[in-house]
């Protein structure tokens, strides 16, 4: 009887994981400026909310990652509501693509990321900028941009993996 | 054509619309809300501001708790950082510590000669009582380099209080919640502060440049600055007290923006103490 309760445990730990991923990384915001590192940043909350609305939707539920929003806005400063706005404009392209796709491929995917990447921080950019006054470096933008482009191929080959064996959603791919 | 047309709108439609297996609100709904807490936050709404305060008081306490394994590495590899550099520091402080033993007996007669002098002209600024804060988070990201402090309106942090790490100067409270403030480091982009450049007295304005460093700005006597200058608080506007120790200037390449090194180490900050300035009423 308890095997059986630890092992629903894990399960739903296991189908939960997007969310707590989502939840760790907007409050933890990785960014390992320890390491120097100067080129190099990258957004692991688009890559996850992209990867798993286009996906598997039903993971990530839309008031999280609202409220998921919320948060980043807290921890980075930003007018609170900004980067939910970005977040969500992020589902309905990822949800967009899972409309029209009929056959779906991670070039195609992560072509339709970039487009998207490259329109939501222009969003951002130009709201901090001209609406908010914020002053912000362009090329930072244009690192974290390529970064979260370039490793959407190996984030999105580990989600997948992820899926497949550990909470064992052969569809994943 | 026709039919490609409405592909695309019944696709955008769903988008939008289409509620989940899960979802309790639709993508269109949420967007909506987003863009009114936006609105209604840059017009300081009441109720939004205290939404705003609770949401930061959850967050700023989660975050420490939540970066706390990566701050577990991050101390570590910083550990092992120093003790590969342990023994060509400790050969340069000696002799440093000779030199500053000697300068020091001098400097304290200056001080005491300087104070007698400004109480006379009527500056003369005190601190108030030091808050000592322990830094809860320090997230650089490319939009604001910030920390945040547990200490808060309950233990008399305001507004423009200036942040000090020892001696030297890091930044100012930009944010203040009930028991977490957050401070502007004098690295970012929209910090200016007014700054002297010693010696050759040059008045000018030192920016963040959101990175590492800081750079010189607005000075008409770019010349009179040299290599290895130390840039101190200038007192103009007083907001601080003229001559808290901020950073050295670290530019070979003569140019019209001066890079300035700061003494503090930012990435390194696990104490700050926050002051504010007040005049010498005690005449």
């Amino acid at each position: 009887m308890t095997e059986l309760k630890n092992k629903n445990i894990i399960r739903k730990a296991l189908s939960n994981m997007p969310i707590i991923l989502l939840f760790i990384s907007v409050l933890n915001n990785y960014d390992f400026n320890y390491l120097g590192l100067k080129y190099f940043s990258f957004n692991f909350s688009y890559i996850l909310i992209f990867y798993y609305s286009l996906k598997k939707s039903e993971s990530l539920g839309y008031s999280y990652i609202f409220v998921a929003g919320l948060f980043n806005d807290v921890v980075v400063g930003t007018p609170i509501g900004l980067s939910s706005l970005m977040y969500l404009i992020l589902c309905v392209a990822a949800s967009y693509l899972r409309n029209i796709t009929l056959r779906p491929s991670l070039v195609k995917d992560c072509i339709f990321f970039l487009v998207t990447i490259l329109i939501i921080n222009s969003l951002l950019f130009l709201a901090l900028k001209f609406i908010f006054n914020y002053e912000l470096n362009y090329f930072d933008q244009i690192i974290n941009i390529t970064c979260t482009f370039l490793l959407y191929f190996l984030f999105s080959n580990l989600f997948d993996f992820f899926e497949i064996y550990f909470v064992g959603n052969k569809n994943a791919r | 054509m026709e039919t490609s047309r409405d592909d695309f709108v019944i696709a955008i439609r769903s988008a939008f619309l289409k509620k989940g297996t899960q979802q309790r609100f639709s993508l269109l709904s949420l967007i909506l809300f987003s863009i009114i807490f936006l609105i209604l936050g840059s017009l300081n709404f009441k109720a939004i501001d205290y939404v705003k305060i609770f949401i930061r008081e959850i967050t700023y306490r989660s975050s420490f708790i939540i970066s706390a394994p990566e701050n577990f590495v991050k101390n570590s590899y910083i550990l092992v950082q120093n003790h590969l550099n342990l023994y060509n520091e400790n050969e340069n402080n000696k002799s440093e510590l000779a030199k500053l033993k000697s300068k020091d007996l001098v400097n304290e007669f200056i001080i005491m000669e300087n104070k007698r002098l400004k109480e006379v002209v009527d500056d003369y600024l005190v601190k108030s009582d030091a808050v000592i804060a322990k830094v809860l988070s320090d997230k650089g990201s490319p939009f604001l380099k910030s920390i945040i402090i547990n200490k808060g309106s309950k233990h008399q942090i305001k507004l423009g209080m200036a942040v000090l790490d020892g001696e030297y100067l890091v930044g100012k409270i930009v944010e203040v919640n009930y028991y977490s403030s957050r401070v502007l480091l004098l690295s970012d982009l929209n910090s200016k502060i007014p700054v002297i450049v010693e010696p050759n007295e040059v008045f000018s304005i030192l920016s963040g440049t959101g990175q590492e460093n800081g750079i010189i700005q607005y000075s008409k006597k770019y010349d009179d600055i040299r290599n290895e200058s130390v840039i101190y608080t200038s007192g103009v506007g007083s907001l601080f007290k003229a001559g808290i120790p901020i950073g050295k200037i670290n530019d070979t390449i003569i140019n019209e923006e001066k890079k300035v090194q700061f003494f503090s180490d930012f990435s390194q900050l696990r104490f700050v103490k926050v002051f504010s300035f007040i005049k010498n009423e005690s005449k």
